[in-house]
């Protein structure tokens, strides 16, 4: 078997492991288009290094490609030869045009998830105790607030989550609140979807804005309840 | 002088579109500092002066490629003394000759681009003066003292420079020689200080300690030692090192592409190993450099610490995380290409650890190069439940990128062993038990790295950041510590079953030496965006806001075309350097050695070596 068939075969497997292996394992979800073709690139990527590391390889790699390319000693070979120069660059060509031409599609967005907190939030730490009734309190006022989009079990699946998109936060997901300190949350918390800086838009949080029904201290106490229910820790520096 | 700016308006205006973009920037650069003065027009006339512009390029867009080159042209005048250096000592100890060649050939470079250097920084000076006056004045009035100490470093650097290369022949045996090493110490000792001084300065802009009372040196003192200088002063020492070493590589690879004689094959082939073991040998480190600096933003500031790290520049490291990948991906190559073409009959042997580093690259890689929020459409991210992936978002924060890093460095420092051992057979008796224990660290150690990286998720940050990500970069150099000098004792007694050959690499070796040099400005570059956007709309965060019309930060797209930019003048630049560096030894090179005489003369880049490409017998 040439090294250009194995090339395709193994592309072809890598292909099908991303889009119909890693979607069926429990939990997942199909792949965007942008991450099978980065691993396509590593995968072809890969191959090219393996295939030329000796004299031998390389030959047996290009060699065969370079003949064809080249038209030399190729037989009946040279209309294919000709089809594939007038259809490579056609392609190209197209793929250009369709990745750049006004479709009807929504395009992409790379919105960003969390955007900077505004300065006077960056300093805060939470003022009240990490008490036991402080936290059953928080947990208390979570269930009446939050629990409807976030769930009762704090993984983004309460009753009101499924018509939103984006939906709701995990909050047991370990790279979502984990990964920020209190007064991030403060900040989204207070000012929710309508609080979001320029970069945060398209604006794409149906958060509200609590700080017009809750006071400070509430949103304190939730942010604990939430940490503590979804067995994570905040961010800290100590 | 307002004729003049009106003439030089008129004549910026007489292009259209990008052809007046490209003829504004080629003016900015031959008229720098005078027409800049005049082109501020839009100044009231009773106050003082904030800002002055250039139409069409925009004064950011000038100090931004003048900055960059400067900084690219330090990196390489401050990292090429530490390899030349390196060189030196080498040959001074081992009594290898080639050494002090090599050390001196790059050395000869530094007059040329130490001039070159001074003379961006001095462009640079006066574009900022002229362009940011009220910022320059705020920054002089706090750095007063280190202007004076940096003017003074500055004196010391080039008197020793000096003395270091036009004393190289004069100074080549016995005490004399000792002192020349002596004298290159020095020139490293005044470099490391002129470095860290202008960091100060770019790190107080970041992250800045103002004390509101105080003497003059006191202020100074506290602004320098703010929370990032010191992981910033690291990472480009580090930084400075691999960007000398693959820059001599690219040197040693066009070189040796345009090779007339076995002689230069060999020798440049030689070089090109040299430079790409030192510019690997420092990016083993710079990964722990570069977290320690993201960690004392991120702890300085949460805003700018979300702005780098999950915010809109966050896009960065994806990026970044695809030139490091090809970086690993090169430096390995070309490590394994030696194995393959310098050391005959090894290829069959290696093959297969080799087929089994690059699948570990590349899962590695995979895993580094996954963003956290991907890249989906609506369609795609509806059926994802959002633009994170429930199963392979964990891929895309910190505890996945480190385990990754740790785990390429530890491939690539394997490689090296690889090739360090390949061709030698280890004589001592207690050689299997050795290879064995070394068998088991390396074993140990990736899985202690996976098991550390895993069980992150389920700590809180800080003991993730502060112990586990720490406890990972120990356990790596804590292989490298180990496995080295073993290896060394062992090869001690080895015999040697196969010669290594020089000057019989293919092409496609010195191509990936000149694509490791890129790839390092390239990263340069982009952090240099990186670090500079954190600022946002402040010219010293927090302390001195940006008012001026460039007070936002460019779309990524733009700013990607900048840096390419940036890249392609600086190569040009090294280009030019290292043309007229070597212009005097083509003058004085044998006449004999003509194109026509050799079968390898022209066109090399493509000829001369691939003689060296012919496959022998065997298969794919």
């Amino acid at each position: 078997m040439g090294p250009l068939i194995k090339l395709i075969i193994l592309n072809v497997i890598a292909y099908a492991i991303c889009k119909f292996v890693v979607p069926n394992i429990p939990g997942s979800a199909p792949l965007p288009a942008s991450l099978v073709f980065l691993y396509l690139m590593l995968t072809t990527s890969g191959f090219v290094i393996f295939a030329t590391l000796s004299a031998e390889s390389k030959e047996a790699f290009w060699g065969p490609i370079q003949r064809f390319l080249t038209g030399e000693n190729i037989g009946g070979l040279q209309a294919l030869r000709y089809g594939v120069l007038i259809l490579f660059p056609l392609l190209v060509g197209w793929q250009t045009y369709s990745s750049t031409a006004v479709s009807d599609a929504p395009p992409s967005e790379n919105r960003t998830i969390h955007p900077a907190p505004p300065g006077e939030y960056t300093g805060l730490s939470n003022p009240i105790s990490k008490t036991p009734d402080a936290i059953q309190q928080g947990k208390g006022f979570y269930a009446a607030f939050c629990s409807p989009c976030h769930g009762g079990n704090f993984d983004g699946k309460g009753p009101a989550a499924r018509g939103f998109n984006p939906p709701p936060a995990n909050f047991s997901d370990p790279t979502t609140i984990a990964m920020l300190q209190e007064s991030y949350l403060f900040w989204r918390i207070k000012k929710g979807g309508v609080g979001l800086p320029i970069e945060g838009m398209p604006w794409k949080s149906a958060m509200p804005r609590w700080e017009v029904e809750l006071p400070d201290e509430w949103i304190w106490k939730i942010i604990m309840g939430e940490y503590d229910g979804a067995h994570q820790s905040p961010r800290t520096w100590e | 002088m307002r004729d003049q700016g009106g003439w030089i308006q008129k004549l910026l205006r007489s292009s259209s579109g990008h052809a007046g973009t490209l003829l504004g920037l080629v003016m900015a650069a031959g008229l720098l500092s005078l027409p800049a003065l005049v082109f501020g027009a839009d100044a009231a006339p009773a106050a003082a002066t904030e800002y002055r512009d250039v139409p069409y390029v925009g004064s950011r867009n000038i100090v931004w490629v003048v900055a960059q080159l400067h900084l690219l042209l330090a990196g390489f005048v401050l990292g090429v003394p530490i390899f030349a250096w390196l060189c030196e000592v080498v040959a001074w100890k081992t009594g290898e000759k080639r050494y002090d060649k090599l050390a001196k050939e790059f050395t000869k470079l530094l007059t040329s681009a130490y001039a070159t250097t001074a003379l961006f920084g001095g462009i640079l000076l006066f574009l900022l003066i002229s362009f940011y006056p009220k910022l320059m004045n705020y920054l002089t009035d706090i750095f007063f003292p280190s202007f004076i100490v940096y003017c003074i470093l500055f004196l010391v650097e080039t008197a020793t420079l000096y003395l270091y290369w036009y004393g190289w022949d004069a100074m080549q045996d016995g005490g004399k020689k000792t002192f020349h090493i002596f004298l290159g110490f020095m020139l490293n000792f005044f470099a490391f200080f002129i470095m860290i001084v202008p960091n100060s300065w770019a790190t107080f802009q970041s992250s800045p300690v103002v004390l509101a009372e105080g003497s003059d040196m006191a202020r100074a003192w506290a602004a320098t030692w703010n929370p990032t200088w010191w992981p910033v002063n690291i990472h480009r020492l580090i930084a400075n090192v691999v960007l000398g070493g693959y820059i001599c590589g690219a040197y040693a690879g066009i070189r040796y592409l345009s090779a007339k004689n076995t002689e230069e094959r060999d020798h440049y082939d030689w070089m090109g190993y040299v430079g790409n073991f030192i510019g690997v040998f420092g990016l083993l480190a710079l990964p722990f450099a570069g977290y320690w600096l993201m960690r004392e933003i991120y702890q300085y500031n949460q805003q700018m610490g979300i702005t780098l790290m999950g915010g809109f520049l966050s896009w960065l490291f994806i990026l970044q995380a695809m030139l490091i990948g090809v970086l690993f991906l090169g430096s390995n190559y070309y490590f394994w290409l030696g194995i393959t073409y310098r050391i005959p009959g090894s290829e069959m042997k290696y093959r297969k650890p080799m087929l089994a580093m690059l699948v570990a690259l590349l899962l590695c890689l995979g895993v580094w190069m996954t963003p956290h929020s991907l890249v989906a459409s609506m369609e795609e991210a509806r059926k994802m439940g959002g633009s994170h992936h429930p199963l392979l978002g964990v891929f895309g924060v910190m505890s996945a990128k480190m385990t990754v890093a740790n785990l390429m460095i530890l491939v690539t420092f394997m490689s090296f062993i690889m090739y360090w051992r390949a061709g030698k057979q280890e004589t001592a008796g207690w050689a299997k038990v050795a290879k064995a224990i070394m068998g088991a660290i390396l074993a140990s150690a990736a899985i202690a790295v996976i098991i550390l990286g895993v069980w992150g998720y389920f700590v809180p940050a800080i003991i993730r950041i502060n112990y586990f990500s720490t406890s990972q970069v120990l356990v790596v150099l804590g292989v490298m510590l180990t496995i080295t000098p073993l290896t060394a004792l062992l090869l001690r007694s080895a015999k040697t079953t196969t010669e290594m050959v020089w000057g019989k690499m293919p092409p496609r070796a010195g191509y990936s030496l000149v694509l490791n040099a890129v790839m390092v400005v390239l990263l340069m570059t982009l952090m240099g965006y990186a670090r500079s956007s954190s600022r946002v709309h402040w010219h010293v965060y927090g302390v001195v806001r940006d008012t001026s019309p460039y007070a936002f930060s460019p779309a990524l797209g733009y700013a990607a075309a900048l840096m390419a930019l940036n890249t392609f003048f600086f190569c040009m630049l090294v280009a030019f350097i290292f043309w007229v560096a070597t212009m005097g030894d083509k003058a004085k090179a044998p006449s004999g050695a003509s194109k026509g005489e050799l079968p390898h003369g022209l066109p090399a880049m493509a000829g001369a070596s691939s003689a060296l490409d012919e496959p022998k017998a065997g298969k794919f």
